[in-house]
């Protein structure tokens, strides 16, 4: 189901999604989302990845989208959940629970807030299978919380909080988000950024290095922070 | 006299309106760059962020559900009466935020640093900070709330009178690229920057500068004002855009301010304010009523004075203030 949204291609998908649907997806593409989506940082990669926990149980079955996020949301008296929004979290942070949480997740689509590294598409998202999809923005938390239908469950709730348990959303057109890393591992940010990184020697012609140093400090403007 | 009940109810008003509607400022700017930025994926972003003003506005939904650290800025008329003096209008913000946490509902994002637990409301040890200043003449109070993101986009740095106006350019393009790189600092932003004071003035000065001044406003000295046009000027020339995509887009204003500072340094910070870019503000006057604003006009003539006494006197060491 190909659209226009603001001058882009955009395309729905459902979940759980399959290899075909992930196929079609290039780097630059608008997705929307239908189905179950389910939210993971530092305290659910914690748990599962270190503590060696299993996945709440049909979590895996249901959705194989994780999102690096938490939402705005408060439990209501009657125990139901209010859900303004959510918005996403960095995803470079993560980089080091990604193969394993994929191993037991099978998790194929990644949300997240700034992409991931070439290195980290290259050997742990391509080899599963997996693609990676952006916010936009960031701070869309309106938008997609308008997408958002329902909670299914909330998993951790009491033990990890709010912000850091996982939650499991029922989502109808739920987005935009942004392909920026496909099944062959190419990065939208990447690519960008080399385009960018062509103009930043001229920009500092002028400008002499301040007298004082610091440690650990590059001076290649070209290389990133994460 | 200005009663508890007022201030508390006052500013969860304040919380609410914040988390949910973009300030009329700092939307112009981003409509005017949308209309001048030729990178297409920068200027979809702007497009769809204004699709997410419009989202929150309607559905009485946040902005972004990052809640940032939401604080509060406090100025104080020297006449104005609290009825439970100032421990009673801390307490007032306080529960303010809990209960606007609860309410709106806004992510509970504060946590111990090192155990790493929460209250669920946004209230903990040291936080929601409250920074205060004072205001001559008045007997009214004013109260800002910033619910501003807290992880990427700020730098702070101690550069000496030698690396000069450079020096400063360099360290604000070293800080726009480093995070402007794939949007981590959410731009484009209003750029704060504080210069001079001790290193924390100088942090405090650059937060306030990016937090709490609208998009068009100068800085009243005419050389710091054509400073903040530069700045601006050359982070927009970057050829980076919203979430570092090609573009142009990264600045939607910059401003300065200024501290006296050790002879032998130029400590300088860079604060990027963000796409939700969350403020309001609420005077409350001695008799209770309330006026809600969007700029928090934080920086008065008395904020930025530079003699011992107050009002100036009009004399030659003090007539090019």
């Amino acid at each position: 189901m190909a659209d226009r949204k603001h001058g882009r291609d955009s395309i729905r998908i459902k979940i759980p999604v399959v290899q075909e649907d992930l196929e079609k997806l290039e780097i630059g593409m608008v997705v929307y989302l239908d189905g179950l989506v389910y939210t993971g940082r530092e305290g659910v990669y914690r748990k599962v990845v270190e503590e060696g926990a299993d996945l709440p149980a049909g979590v895996a079955q249901l959705s194989n989208a994780n999102f690096h996020c938490s939402p705005a949301a408060a439990v209501n008296d009657d125990g139901s959940y209010s859900v303004g929004g959510v918005t996403a979290t960095a995803s470079f942070r993560f980089s080091r629970y990604m193969a394993e949480w994929l191993r037991r997740s099978n998790a194929r689509i990644i949300i997240g807030k700034g992409g991931m590294s070439v290195e980290d598409y290259r050997d742990i998202l391509v080899p599963a299978g997996a693609i990676y999809l952006t916010t936009v923005g960031y701070g869309t938390g309106a938008l997609l919380g308008r997408g958002i239908r329902g909670v299914r469950a909330v998993h951790w709730l009491e033990e990890l909080g709010n912000a850091q348990a996982m939650w499991v959303f029922e989502v109808e057109n739920f987005g935009p988000f942004i392909v920026e890393s496909d099944l062959a591992g190419n990065s939208l940010f990447e690519q960008q950024g080399k385009l960018i990184n062509a103009n930043l020697d001229k920009l500092y012609e002028n400008l002499k290095a301040p007298a004082l140093g610091r440690y650990g400090e590059t001076d290649d403007r070209k290389d990133e922070l994460i | 006299m200005i009663d508890y009940q007022t201030i508390e109810s006052a500013a969860r008003q304040i919380m609410s309106q914040a988390a949910i509607d973009i300030p009329p400022d700092y939307r112009q700017g981003i409509e005017d760059m949308a209309k001048w930025e030729q990178g297409e994926l920068s200027c979809f972003v702007l497009q769809t962020m204004m699709d997410n003003w419009n989202a929150a506005s309607e559905d009485r939904r946040p902005m972004c559900a990052d809640t940032g650290l939401p604080r509060y800025y406090v100025k104080v008329g020297n006449d104005a009466r609290l009825a439970d003096g100032f421990t009673g209008l801390e307490r007032a913000l306080r529960s303010a935020t809990a209960k606007a946490t609860h309410d709106i509902p806004l992510r509970p994002n504060r946590v111990h640093p090192l155990w790493r637990n929460d209250h669920n409301n946004n209230i903990g040890i040291n936080a929601p900070e409250i920074d205060w200043s004072f205001e001559p003449d008045v007997d009214w109070i004013d109260i800002t709330t910033v619910h501003k993101g807290g992880l990427f986009g700020t730098d702070y740095r101690m550069l000496f009178p030698g690396d000069g106006i450079d020096g400063i350019k360099r360290f604000f393009l070293d800080t726009l690229v480093s995070f402007g790189k794939r949007g981590l600092a959410c731009q484009p932003a209003i750029m704060g920057i504080g210069i001079g004071g001790s290193k924390d003035t100088t942090m405090v000065l650059g937060k306030q500068a990016a937090c709490l001044r609208v998009v068009g406003d100068r800085n009243p000295d005419p050389k710091i004002a054509a400073l903040e046009l530069e700045l601006k000027q050359l982070g927009n020339s970057i050829g980076m855009g919203a979430m570092g995509f090609v573009g142009n887009a990264m600045v939607a204003d910059c401003h300065i301010e200024v501290g006296f500072t050790h002879t032998g340094g130029m400590p300088v910070s860079v604060h990027a304010f963000c796409l939700s870019s969350r403020r309001a503000t609420v005077r409350i006057h001695a008799d209770g009523r309330c006026e809600y604003r969007h700029d928090p006009e934080w920086f008065t003539p008395y904020m930025r004075r530079e003699t011992v006494e107050w009002p100036i006197e009009n004399t030659d060491a003090t007539a090019s203030v």
